[in-house]
């Protein structure tokens, strides 16, 4: 096997190992409601025994031996030795969770220390009474028995639910001295096929020579292979690929597992059909599905929910290169401004309007508007991993604390624009921590304001009008307004006889360099948290506002774009060009008027406004369209405000249009300009340029007003 | 132009002849994706005197270098008689404005001549060798010398 392909095994255990991560996380959610579910408990217990097994074909001898520690653990619950508790949860999430910290080391990002593990591992032996670290199987050495079934072997009647085939794939494995040669590993192969289901390998040995007549290059036997699921022939094949020419395969019809000869062999079809995934052609039974599960075993049947079909849950998907939908977004956005040329000579040639020309263009225009409405749709995830994250950030947040805080998630299944998914784990982890740290209180403070003793931080997303909100409230005391007041007021951060509304001071908490926590926490508290959380969130196109009820909590909430592809744009004309601002960064338009407009200096214009006198910036001169501003009487300006809170007002000729444009990136072929964000292409098919209010400022200098604190004097 | 194609198609080594303010050039078929007619490009601030700004190519945004500048034979007043010869260079998708698109010509690999030393001095850098036919004179471009500079230090 080739370096090349085992890279390309080990990238798809990796993804499997999300995946399962994934069931894991959810698993045990459930379990939070009901301790006595002994499907998800099964559930949780194949997703870590797959992890394991996987992890034992790579060599990832760590993870493996934590993994089985895990499971130890976690089949002493299963059969019932011990139940679970509160406490024990608890423990497993964090085993849960340092697993994915072991997978995510073993992936090369990032370190475990042992101690960490070992620490966690003898908790759970404490608390399971299972017994150390016995021998980890032998899962590298190839032996008929080592593909972990003993595992199941004294559970009794549960033994049975686990190991029963509805649908079984069997096939038997000759391997030609040849592959030997190449230097290929049946039981790596063998372990491939683990991706598709449970494996079982016995070996037919009748072929074996006596040691006298053997030689030792020439291999003799040929293992029957069975897989616990139905898998196509063809995926099959794809494991063997590149033995292909050196190894026999030959299937035996599907059929029922070879120890249960009392059933007949065509069972398949009495499966009952999973109304969740008609799309999925291994067609497995769904772990998730109580009610299948309980009336096959009341039937008398074996009902098998076998290990890895767990990631077969989400109905059917594929993995696509970004890029090729990135492209494929591009083009239908060009169809449809194709089409809006084409429908505008058409109305001037004059037809009548319910010619047939009409008529069709009208449902050409439809589809091409459904078309790039489902192309889109392809870059939105739901959030839900994103969620996982903050769960286990609340856990971290709630041991490192010593609160107990109970995470309640809503919408999880909302869809986001990937990319904005992924520049929002930093936010988010920052909110949540916070809410934790500073939201809640401890658990004395909770008492006695008569709250339960376990604080609740809630995280909800929902589409509204357009954009995702993302809310993250906690059920704490609420912001201490007198007290931020007198922080910000030491300081300096505002001047003492300012007049401010509730509000107003709840919003300091976004000023750099505020921090209301009077020490500073391991956690958070370093001042930084908020205000880098509100620029990251300002740079994704979104807002971050704050409400606050003293007594009863904090709600903190996100409005994001649905996507980063497309920006809300104020078009405007600059000496003949047309130019696009992101509405986000402008505060308001105004025609200036002869009194509020001042000369300072020989070129420098200001605006006197209420909130103090801003610099004019004239777009045309900052990109050298024309040396000299004209008279203002017939422009208009746009007061902008960059993320630092700096305000200036721009020059501009006219504001043709408010619109959605689509961001084209400059970078691509040829390079950035300074105080051009990106391009557009507008209706008629030209491109115009994405200004970025923020350099363009920041060029001006730092003799850019800041934005009016309340205690700025006013004009 | 179609039948240009036809009639050198069989020949592997392949250039695209094109006029820059009454200098013949070419550049290699391969690197070509299409030509096209002169259209309003956005302008871009601050940029190179040479790029006349930039193009939408079917949702991408590609920026025209006037050659004729770049290559120091001044600057074109384009018309919609000028084309636009869009080349792929290192990645970046190009586009190039010339006077008008003369021929396609098969070159043996010693038809193409080292540039004299003394040319070499000053358009030399974007001129990677000159091939002779009848009575003119080919220069061959040196693509990614034409691109502007900027772009690595500015990624």
């Amino acid at each position: 096997m080739n370096q090349t392909s085992s890279e390309d095994f080990r990238e798809t255990f990796f993804q499997e190992c999300d995946e399962l991560l994934e069931t894991l996380n959810d698993g045990f959610s459930a379990l939070g409601t009901d301790f006595d579910d002994i499907e998800t408990l099964h559930a949780i217990f194949r997703a870590v025994h797959s992890i394991k097994g996987g992890a034992s074909a790579f060599g990832l001898d760590n993870l493996v031996a934590f993994a089985h520690r895990f499971e130890t653990g976690l089949d002493a619950v299963r059969s019932g030795e011990v139940s679970v508790t509160d406490d024990l949860l608890v423990l497993f999430q964090r085993c849960g969770d340092h697993l994915s910290d072991q997978v995510a080391a073993a992936r090369g990002d990032g370190a475990i220390e042992a101690a960490q593990s070992d620490a966690l591992c003898e908790t759970l032996t404490e608390m399971t009474g299972a017994t150390g670290p016995e021998a980890v199987e032998e899962v590298t050495d190839f032996q008929p028995a080592t593909l972990d079934f003993s595992l199941f072997g004294d559970i009794g009647s549960e033994d049975e639910v686990e190991t029963g085939h509805l649908e079984a794939t069997c096939f038997t494995f000759q391997a030609s001295a040849d592959l030997f040669k190449t230097g290929n590993e049946p039981a790596t192969l063998l372990k491939a096929l683990e991706r598709y289901g449970p494996v079982s390998v016995s070996a037919i040995l009748d072929e074996v020579p006596l040691l006298s007549g053997l030689h030792p290059e020439v291999p003799h036997m040929t293992w029957i292979v069975t897989i616990d699921a139905a898998v196509d022939e063809a995926d099959v094949r794809e494991v063997f690929e590149f033995v292909d020419d050196c190894a026999t395969l030959t299937f035996i019809d599907r059929q029922v597992d070879p120890g249960d000869s009392g059933r007949p062999a065509a069972s398949g079809e009495d499966e009952p059909e999973n109304a969740d995934e008609p799309e999925t052609q291994k067609g497995p039974t769904s772990a998730e599905d109580p009610s299948e599960d309980a009336e096959v075993a009341s039937s008398g049947k074996i009902a098998a929910p076998p290990a890895a079909h767990s990631r077969n849950r989400t109905p059917s998907t594929i993995r696509v290169d970004l890029d090729r939908v990135d492209k494929l977004i591009n083009l239908v956005g060009e169809l449809v401004i194709k089409e809006a040329m084409l429908s505008q000579s058409i109305t001037e040639l004059g037809l009548p309007s319910q010619s047939d020309v009409a008529s069709s263009l009208a449902s050409l225009k439809q589809l091409a508007s459904e078309i790039q409405e489902g192309v889109m749709a392809i870059r939105a995830q739901p959030i839900k991993p994103v969620f996982q994250r903050m769960a286990r950030t609340v856990r971290d947040a709630s041991l490192a604390t010593g609160k107990r805080v109970n995470l309640v998630t809503h919408g999880e299944y909302t869809e986001v624009d990937k990319t904005v998914l992924e520049r929002l784990v930093d936010p988010l982890t920052h909110m949540i921590r916070n809410a934790v740290d500073h939201g809640l209180e401890d658990a004395e403070g909770r008492k006695s304001a008569g709250k339960a003793e376990e604080g609740t931080v809630t995280l909800s997303a929902a589409h509204r009008s357009g954009r995702v909100v993302i809310e993250i409230s906690d059920d704490g005391a609420g912001i201490n307004r007198p007290n931020v007041r007198k922080i910000a007021e030491d300081k300096g951060l505002i001047s003492p006889n300012a007049e401010m509304t509730p509000s107003e001071i709840d919003s300091l908490l976004f000023l750099p360099g505020f921090s209301s926590k009077e020490e500073v926490s391991e956690l958070s508290g370093r001042g930084v948290g908020l205000d880098v959380a509100r620029n990251e969130i300002l740079s994704l196109g979104g807002r971050l506002t704050i409400q606050s009820n003293p007594g009863f909590g904090t709600t903190f909430s996100i409005s994001l774009p649905l996507t980063l592809a497309v920006l809300e744009g104020m078009v405007i004309d600059v000496a003949g060009e047309t130019m696009v601002v992101p509405i986000t960064a402008v505060h308001e338009t105004q025609q200036p008027k002869a009194s509020s407009v001042h000369a300072i200096g020989t070129n420098a214009q200001v605006l006197a406004t209420r909130d103090g006198l801003l610099p004019i910036i004239d777009l045309g001169n900052v990109f050298g369209l024309r040396s000299a501003p004209d008279p203002l009487d017939n422009h208009i300006l746009l007061i902008v405000e960059t993320e630092a809170r700096r305000r200036c007002a721009l020059l501009v000729d006219a504001i043709r249009d408010q619109r959605q444009v689509v961001i084209k990136s400059l970078e691509t072929n040829y390079q950035h300009i300074d105080g051009i964000a990106a391009a557009t292409i507008l209706g008629d098919g030209r491109i115009a340029l994405i200004i970025d209010p923020e350099s363009i400022v920041a060029r001006v200098g730092p003799s850019v007003v800041p934005a009016p604190e309340p205690a700025a004097a006013s004009v | 132009m179609a039948d240009t194609f036809d009639k050198t198609r069989s020949s592997d080594n392949e250039v695209v002849a094109f006029r820059v303010n009454g200098q013949d050039f070419c550049c290699d078929i391969m690197s070509v994706r299409e030509i096209r007619g002169w259209s309003e490009t956005t302008i871009l601030p601050h940029c190179e005197a040479f790029v006349k700004g930039v193009i939408n190519l079917r949702g991408s945004v590609v920026p025209v270098i006037d050659l004729s500048a770049r290559l120091g034979l001044g600057t074109t007043e384009p018309g919609p008689r000028n084309v636009i010869i869009i080349v792929v260079v290192e990645d970046q998708t190009v586009g190039l404005l010339a006077d008008v698109v003369s021929d396609i010509i098969s070159i043996l690999d010693d038809g193409l001549q080292p540039v004299p030393e003394m040319a070499a001095a000053s358009s030399g850098a974007f001129i990677s060798g000159v091939l002779m036919l009848k009575d003119t004179m080919v220069r061959k471009l040196n693509l990614s010398s034409v691109l502007p500079q900027t772009r690595s230090v500015a990624a």
